[in-house]
């Protein structure tokens, strides 16, 4: 090796502190070239699936809660809220199609995040889609892919309560025909389904909340 | 490693890193990318590719820093260095490739602690000039990436019925699901490793016979 003389410690924790340094400038810089990218990435995804869960919108427009009630929000930048938020879709007449709403809960392997959109005049779910999850390639990831599962959440009553069932066994409304070989996954989007349809249920009003009027009163107390 | 006065040429270290010491088949270096992502071909090249930017951006500075870098404190400096390096093609994969960057997961972040990119510092990039770190580095990525491609083309044929995604066969084909499940990765590097031991072991045998009287065989040589 070259360098035949040890250097002394003051020469050790400098090379340390310098290279560390310049590393965490470069970073400082890739970061925030990078970073308006992704965020608009994740909010591209995000639209796309709100227009595959919601058929036939052509306009979205995204509340958060503030104060127990839902609140337009005006993106400053085109990027998606931080809070906990939901989108309603409109046709092309401004009529609403419903809201999407997304989730979250344990699967298989990891957290499953998936979206689904939900009809308040006819209390039904009318699209599902992932979002992200670790279930298991070839099997539970399915849940993704498979037409046949997918195609439960075309009209799915979420009242009394969503209920997985044997593949070939859905009779009523509110009953999902779970993939053969990957039960745990398929349950396990029902629970999502379940426990965000019945904390957001109550807040989303078939009305339209874009109407004139409440648009008019953004931050309406009560 | 071989002394420094001999002669090296790049094109050699470049060739070495695809054949005689290919980090996978030959070294069975970087087994943990090697077998984690490599369930279809797209991801074995995407996580090719991103090691080789890794691989060959932490050569060139570690080669350049070389009389620089105090002997004591070698190893975390060239772990910044790489980590930075790995950083940067996370960052860059999410904003560009956002699909392939949710495929590879955690795995991206994980380069740094793939041996193969540490261990060319070590042994290579830290003693020689740059033109030569640049060619090795070159050479062992896209032996890295060949060996990737290979176990992901392979899995994806079986256990997905198709190839880039594009189905290979009728509806008749019934995917092998294992094939990309973790035992998948297992079995395909096992066979690839017995293929490429029994290719080596006939060239070994054929060389001798050849040059029977002779010195040991060049083909012997073992990778470090």
């Amino acid at each position: 090796m070259n360098g035949a003389k040890e250097p002394g410690s003051f020469r050790l924790v400098a090379t340390l502190a310098l290279t560390g340094l310049l590393s965490g400038l470069v970073l400082v810089g890739i970061y925030l070239v990078t970073q308006p990218r992704i965020l608009r990435n994740q909010a591209e995804a995000l639209y796309a699936a709100v227009y595959r869960v919601l058929p036939g919108t052509q306009e979205i427009r995204t509340f958060v809660v503030r104060d127990g009630k839902l609140v337009v929000y005006e993106s400053p930048d085109g990027n998606l809220p931080e809070e906990q938020a939901v989108y309603a879709g409109h046709r092309g007449n401004g009529s609403l199609v419903g809201y999407a709403v997304p989730g979250e809960g344990a699967g298989f392997q990891d957290t499953i995040t998936l979206i689904y959109g939900y009809d308040p005049s006819r209390r039904v779910i009318v699209g599902m889609q992932v979002l992200d999850s670790r279930e298991t390639p070839g099997l539970g990831d399915k849940i993704i892919t498979d037409d046949e599962f997918l195609a439960n959440f075309e009209a799915l009553a979420i009242e009394p309560s969503i209920v997985a069932v044997k593949k070939g066994k859905k009779v009523n409304p509110n009953e999902v025909d779970s993939i053969t070989g990957a039960t745990i996954s398929s349950e396990a989007v029902v629970k999502i389904l379940n426990e965000s349809s019945q904390q957001w249920a109550p807040m989303l009003s078939p009305q339209d909340e874009t109407s004139e009027v409440s648009r008019n009163v953004p931050r309406a107390e009560p | 490693m071989s002394p420094a006065q001999n002669p090296k040429r790049p094109l050699d270290e470049f060739i070495k890193g695809l054949w005689r010491e290919n980090p996978v088949f030959i070294a069975v270096l970087g087994l943990c990318p090697a077998m984690a992502v490599t369930n279809s071909l797209e991801n074995g090249l995407v996580m090719g590719a991103a090691s080789t930017f890794v691989l060959v951006g932490s050569s060139l500075f570690v080669s350049l820093l070389r009389k620089l870098i105090p002997r004591a404190v070698r190893v975390p400096v060239y772990i910044i260095i790489i980590a930075t390096f790995v950083t940067t093609v996370d960052f860059v994969l999410a904003a560009l490739m956002p699909v392939a960057h949710k495929q590879l997961g955690a795995f991206i972040s994980l380069i740094v602690v793939n041996c193969l990119i540490l261990g060319r510092q070590e042994a290579f990039a830290s003693k020689n000039p740059v033109g030569l770190a640049a060619a090795d580095a070159l050479g062992m990525s896209a032996g890295f990436t060949v060996a990737l491609a290979m176990i992901g083309g392979v899995r994806e044929i079986l256990g997905s019925g198709a190839l880039l995604g594009v189905p290979l066969f009728g509806d008749s084909f019934e995917p092998w699901a294992i094939m990309i499940l973790p035992p998948g990765g297992f079995l395909t590097l096992g066979a690839l490793l017995t293929l490429f031991a029994w290719i080596k072991e006939r060239r070994a045998k054929q060389e001798m016979r050849r040059q029977s009287g002779s010195d040991q065989s060049p083909v012997q040589r073992r990778a470090v």
